[in-house]
């Protein structure tokens, strides 16, 4: 039936493409913090036992290896024990295989430097921060940065003499750099704009309008700080995809043709959007690793805060809740990008056709 | 030679070299005449410039030249180290995989293309943060260059794969040469100049990943580095004590290294692609 489809063929492989990549990505996840001796436990422990005596100090840890799952519980509810009385640890491949069961069904377990909280809850708060920087950012970065790229190589002259080495110096600059420039002239020496938070003391998230006034304020600058090193780097990956495209036969051939300038522009820009587009997908992951440590430079309460806040305090389950949903956006992201190739691109419908 | 000619012919070329090879001099030379020292307090902290300290000193007051020209050596260093690793790696999987084909191929481009999805930055978080002591400069660069190294691959992997089906290639085969030896002998030489070109810019990745990471706190234990520098101006409030020279000059070094290895590779792509010459 998929054969009739070839677009429809085309997203279900790519589908089962990224469910590999999801688990490998989950594995990683998993097993990488626990290469070390760290362990939550102790963490936790090292942290309460001042002026416990050893009994109660025995029965929290124990309560504690419950709750990270680190130990075998009975049908009953209890703690599994040996011969000598102390709990049997779980092992690691059944701790990786309960890990997979409470993350699909969204329960990423309790933070330790916050510590009855829930992982989850944290990010919630975090995400809608990130989410409301991140995408537009990507977006428009990405749509201003192509326009500017087949522009420039389009017109050539001074404005590309001029535009090309900016947006190499725009790319090269990394996020975290620029927002500390940014923080600093804007925010400390002229004041225009506030230095670092997501909204004004006093206030909290909410839909007011006062709220979004003091939130889109403090939005300029980190926006900034990524946006046009998104702008720049893009502006170049497309110039030279233009540059390529100018030198092609069929733009020879329609420009003899006598075909109208703008008419072949358009053929050109669709040509080579399609790369653009591909390229985003890759890059994705980097832009959005860039942006996360630009949201540090501003204290912003998204994700990026969140995750150098767990670095700091060794909270291992924020940290690879945190890392664990980043992962899981860019594959989404990832996944939306090859659909939308899938319909664009001809050639992949003509590929799956010829290969039935 | 003829290319080495090509090459000062480009503006673009001899400005960025100029300005990489400035930047490595200042790296290389600079402790033969300058008293580098990060060790001690030469002073109160964020002292303004001076004569006895030029760009002032740090939170510590220790004198931030000294700290500069270390920290520019620590991030050529990590540079050097994780490009090559990445270029090795990158390189060796993708002439492989590119030119055996079938099976092989596709398992190694599906692995590739796999941690190329994977944010390269998590993977470097979680390895970075579940090793807590002992993490050293060289360490960190060995972990960015075994993390970056997928897109140096999926690139020569293409070009591997476009002369796969060259005559030369088919000849050798019939010669009975081995694949390592059609790989090494027949297929590499032609790729140098964009194993080359992928260096340059898995060095810059290199720099730019140790500096994040320094910005996450996660960064070397044993060196000062750029990012290690920017991290602590931040931490230690010296973008509200208004101690521009705690952070600016790190700045400008880490996006001038960038910014002319940027300049090398697009000044070497447009020599080796006549296309985008004009």
């Amino acid at each position: 039936m998929l054969d009739n489809h070839p677009t429809l063929s085309h997203v279900v492989g790519r589908a089962g493409w990224y469910l590999v990549t999801f688990l490998v990505a989950i594995s990683i996840n998993f097993f990488l913090p626990r290469l070390g001796d760290a362990n939550p436990v102790d963490t936790i422990m090292a942290k309460v036992t001042d002026g416990l005596d050893a009994a109660s100090a025995k029965a929290k840890e124990e309560a504690y290896l419950r709750e990270f799952n680190l130990v075998e519980v009975d049908d009953a509810g209890k703690v599994k024990r040996d011969a000598r009385g102390k709990p049997v640890r779980t092992s690691l491949g059944r701790q990786f295989i309960n890990y997979l069961g409470m993350s699909v069904r969204g329960d990423l377990g309790s933070s330790i430097l916050q510590h009855p909280k829930r992982v989850t809850a944290i990010i919630k708060a975090a995400l809608p921060w990130t989410l409301a920087l991140q995408l537009p950012t990507i977006v428009f970065g990405w749509l201003i940065g192509n326009g500017l790229g087949a522009l420039a190589a389009y017109k050539r002259g001074v404005f590309d003499k001029l535009m090309y080495p900016l947006a190499l110096l725009a790319s090269a600059i990394p996020a975290f750099c620029f927002g500390m420039l940014l923080v600093y002239v804007f925010g400390i020496r002229l004041e225009w704009f506030p230095a670092v938070g997501g909204y004004d003391d006093g206030l909290t998230p909410e839909l007011s309008i006062a709220f979004l006034r003091s939130a889109s304020y403090y939005y300029v600058l980190p926006f900034l700080s990524v946006f046009l090193i998104v702008v720049g780097g893009q502006a170049i990956g497309m110039r030279s995809m233009c540059i390529y495209e100018l030198g092609t036969d069929y733009v020879k051939y329609a420009k003899l043709l006598g075909i109208e300038e703008s008419k072949i522009l358009l053929y050109m820009f669709r040509n080579a959007m399609l790369p653009q587009l591909t390229g985003l997908a890759l890059a994705l992951g980097t832009m959005v690793g860039g942006a996360l440590i630009a949201e540090m430079i501003f204290s912003y309460p998204g994700l990026g805060m969140a995750v150098l806040t767990a670095i700091q305090g060794n909270d291992y389950p924020l940290i690879s809740g945190c890392t664990l949903l980043v992962t899981v956006s860019v594959l989404c992201a990832n996944f939306s990008v090859d659909v939308l190739v899938g319909f664009l691109d001809p050639r992949i419908r003509a590929a799956r056709q010829r290969s039935k | 030679m003829r290319l080495l000619k090509n090459l000062f012919k480009s503006p673009f070329f001899v400005f960025g070299m100029s300005l990489f090879v400035l930047t490595l001099s200042v790296a290389l030379l600079g402790p033969l005449f300058l008293n580098l020292d990060v060790n001690n307090r030469a002073g109160l902290a964020y002292m303004a410039p001076s004569a006895r300290h030029w760009l002032g000193t740090d939170h510590m007051g220790v004198d931030m030249i000294s700290m500069l020209v270390s920290g520019l050596r620590s991030s050529l260093y990590v540079g050097f180290l994780a490009g090559s690793v990445a270029t090795t790696l990158g390189t060796l999987i993708g002439l492989y995989g590119g030119y055996k084909g079938g099976l092989i191929d596709d398992v190694l481009t599906v692995g590739t293309n796999l941690f190329l999805v994977i944010p390269s930055l998590i993977v470097l978080i979680l390895l970075s943060a579940s090793i807590d002591d002992g993490r050293s400069l060289t360490l960190i660069a060995l972990i960015i260059g075994c993390t970056t190294w997928t897109w140096s691959a999926r690139a020569v992997r293409a070009q591997a794969a476009s002369l796969r089906n060259r005559d030369h290639v088919a000849l050798a085969r019939i010669n009975g040469y081995g694949t390592l030896g059609i790989v090494f002998v027949h297929i590499m030489p032609y790729l140098l100049s964009y194993i080359f070109m992928v260096f340059i810019l898995q060095m810059a990745a290199g720099i730019l990943s140790e500096a994040s990471l320094s910005m996450l706190g996660l960064g070397p234990y044993d060196s000062v580095s750029l990012g290690k520098i920017l991290n602590d101006a931040k931490t230690n409030e010296a973008l509200t004590d208004g101690a521009w020279w705690a952070f600016v000059p790190a700045m400008v070094l880490i996006t001038t290294v960038v910014f002319s290895l940027y300049i090398i590779n697009t000044s070497l792509e447009g020599v080796f692609n006549p296309r985008l010459r004009k």
